[in-house]
């Protein structure tokens, strides 16, 4: 850990500006609010929350696909939305992104050779034979054939779509690689294979990855050290031992006992209060403070700071400890 | 080439076109008769051998007529849809995918000229620019142009949201490869329905615009003008309409069924199912 970090993230920010219908004034809402980690070079970094609390567009801006309100992202030391488009370009090799449909993220009217051939074409490496032979060697890392070269992804099934996302998105040998809610749309049981093969890829071409999910268990499963996101904001994170095993925010508290558990009959669930704040008037101090039952007075005047609390355990919020890894 | 020709819409849609193409270029040697000659004794005359289609209220022939109006009528629909589709795909694309302040002006420059009644347009530019073939291409087509640009624009806004687009991106490639390698060939298949639409009205703007004098000078013929002094008399010498009529008709049909099959051609979906 004491290495210098492939990615660091700091005081990311992003707003939106929205129209409210007569009122002409533009309204803003914050989707990512001043998020800053590190992630370290050979790591899984496990991104979790609930649908809608900023983790995609982070993921966006962690590629600079999106341009952010404030914040930098530095890799390998350099702040790349201080690049320009040249340079940006050349970088954008080794940054590399899975995303959630892998429908969707496929070209309907290419062919997979096509689809395989653009990431070479675009960075204009290799020649025609090069290409071939790297592109015969990803398909069989990911465990597709190449006599399947002349389909088009609609002939292919969800889990053989994904595989091929994995294979392109590895084509320009990345280094950092972003799963956003990359096994979200797939059947269970080739969520477990997508999930093997990705943590197989990881070893064999040395890849770094941002794993984001809303399925906690598949967030254990995976990541060594996890971030928990709530409306914009980074609430917690810690390694995973320490995250899983000794909770500090009411909120991952929360998250953590919606889980289902099949052992756990009449097991009473920490369910929340109300519903998600309105984004674009959200709540004054801390974001979760009117969710929250162990909030106080404190909490609704002033926004907590991330501060450590041993053992890089970082968590934002004033009543840390209160629940001492106890969920009631 | 193979696949194309296993389109039955391509080949059907294809060979009407092929054939009345053929009809407009031959027609000196189709017909004997003179397409501007005035023969009043043998006005309005019934279909007949000596007449295949009948004769005009100047007693010309009808079928001469038709056979030699091809030749504007088909030059003219086929370059304005041309000019339309090409200045309507590419500006709507840009519009849509670059959005902001460019694609603003874009848009109120399209309201203005959607504003406009179509005919009124096409005169001004046929004014601006003086009659001639090359003239009709603009003063059709430019007012074609909203059409396309709107379908163009609305599409390329839902495509360029599409995970591929980004995916594309992400891998570092630049704009005008996205829009011209991704954003394009998903375009261009709703493009294709609306030039099949637009077909007939150009084939009558240019009759509207030659009966003002802004199209192609008289005698010449071409099939709007040809329904057009065919109307006063359709109920008692019908066929002059019938036949000038029935030929844009069949014109448009093959367009929309090339249009069609085209469209079914670029999506590897249906392309590959057997059965078609």
């Amino acid at each position: 850990m004491n290495s210098e970090p492939l990615i660091r993230i700091e005081g990311l920010t992003k707003q939106f500006s929205i129209s409210r219908g007569k009122n002409l004034r533009k309204a803003k809402f914050t989707a990512v609010n001043n998020v800053s980690f590190d992630i370290n070079k050979g790591e899984v970094f496990g991104l979790v929350g609930e649908s809608g609390c900023g983790k995609s567009t982070l993921a966006l801006l962690t590629l600079r696909l999106m341009e952010p309100s404030g914040g930098a992202v530095y890799y390998k030391g350099r702040n790349i939305f201080d690049l320009k488009y040249n340079a940006m370009r050349v970088i954008r090799r080794d940054l590399q992104i899975v995303f959630q449909d892998p429908y969707d993220s496929l070209d309907p009217r290419f062919n997979l050779q096509q689809i395989m051939e653009e990431p070479f074409i675009i960075q204009k490496q290799g020649s025609r034979r090069e290409r071939s032979e790297r592109i015969a060697q990803l398909l069989d890392a990911v465990g597709l054939g190449t006599q399947l070269l002349n389909r088009y992804p609609h002939q292919l099934s969800g889990g053989q779509r994904q595989r091929l996302c994995i294979a392109r998105s590895l084509a320009l040998s990345p280094e950092f690689l972003v799963c956003d809610e990359a096994v979200a749309s797939l059947d269970v049981s080739i969520q477990a294979q997508i999930i093997n093969l990705l943590l197989d890829l990881k070893e064999e071409f040395g890849l770094t990855y941002m794993f984001i999910s809303h399925n906690l268990a598949v967030v254990k499963f995976v990541s060594d050290r996890v971030g928990v996101m709530y409306f914009g904001n980074l609430v917690e994170l810690a390694d995973k031992e320490n995250l899983f095993g000794n909770v500090q925010h009411p909120y991952t508290a929360a998250l953590l006992s919606a889980v289902p558990d099949p052992f756990g009959a009449g097991k009473r669930r920490d369910v929340l209060r109300s519903g998600v704040p309105s984004l674009i008037d959200p709540p004054g101090g801390c974001v979760f403070h009117p969710r929250c039952k162990y909030a106080t007075e404190r909490c609704s005047r002033e926004a907590p700071c991330l501060r450590d609390i041993g053992g890089g355990h970082l968590v934002a919020c004033h009543r840390a400890g209160i629940m001492n890894g106890e969920v009631k | 080439m193979k696949t194309i020709l296993k389109n039955k819409f391509i080949v059907i849609g294809g060979g009407i076109i092929l054939v009345i193409a053929l009809i407009s270029v031959f027609a000196p040697l189709l017909t004997d008769y003179d397409y501007g000659k005035v023969d009043l004794p043998n006005k309005h005359l019934p279909p007949s051998l000596t007449h295949l289609m009948g004769t005009d209220l100047y007693g010309r022939d009808v079928w001469c007529r038709v056979a030699y109006g091809g030749r504007i009528s088909l030059t003219v629909a086929i370059g304005a849809m041309a000019v339309a589709l090409v200045c309507g795909t590419l500006i709507g694309t840009f519009a849509g995918f670059v959005r902001g302040w460019a694609g603003f002006v874009l848009d109120r420059i399209n309201d203005v000229m959607m504003a406009f009644p179509m005919l009124l347009l096409a005169l001004i530019i046929g004014v601006v620019l003086g009659p001639s073939l090359n003239t009709m291409f603009f003063s059709i087509g430019i007012p074609c142009i909203p059409m396309f640009y709107r379908v163009a624009r609305a599409t390329t806004m839902s495509i360029s949201e599409r995970s591929y687009v980004l995916a594309a991106r992400s891998m570092g490639s630049r704009r005008w490869r996205i829009i011209f390698r991704h954003v394009i060939p998903n375009v261009l298949p709703h493009i294709l329905v609306i030039m099949s639409s637009a077909m007939g009205g150009a084939i009558l703007a240019e009759s509207s615009l030659g009966f003002l004098g802004f199209g192609i000078p008289q005698p010449t013929p071409s099939w709007g003008l040809i329904v057009n002094e065919g109307k006063t008399f359709m109920f008692t010498y019908p066929w002059t309409t019938a036949f000038s009529g029935a030929i844009i008709a069949l014109t448009i049909l093959g367009f929309n069924l090339l249009g069609d099959g085209l469209r079914d051609h670029m999506d590897p979906k249906i392309r590959n199912s057997p059965g078609r």
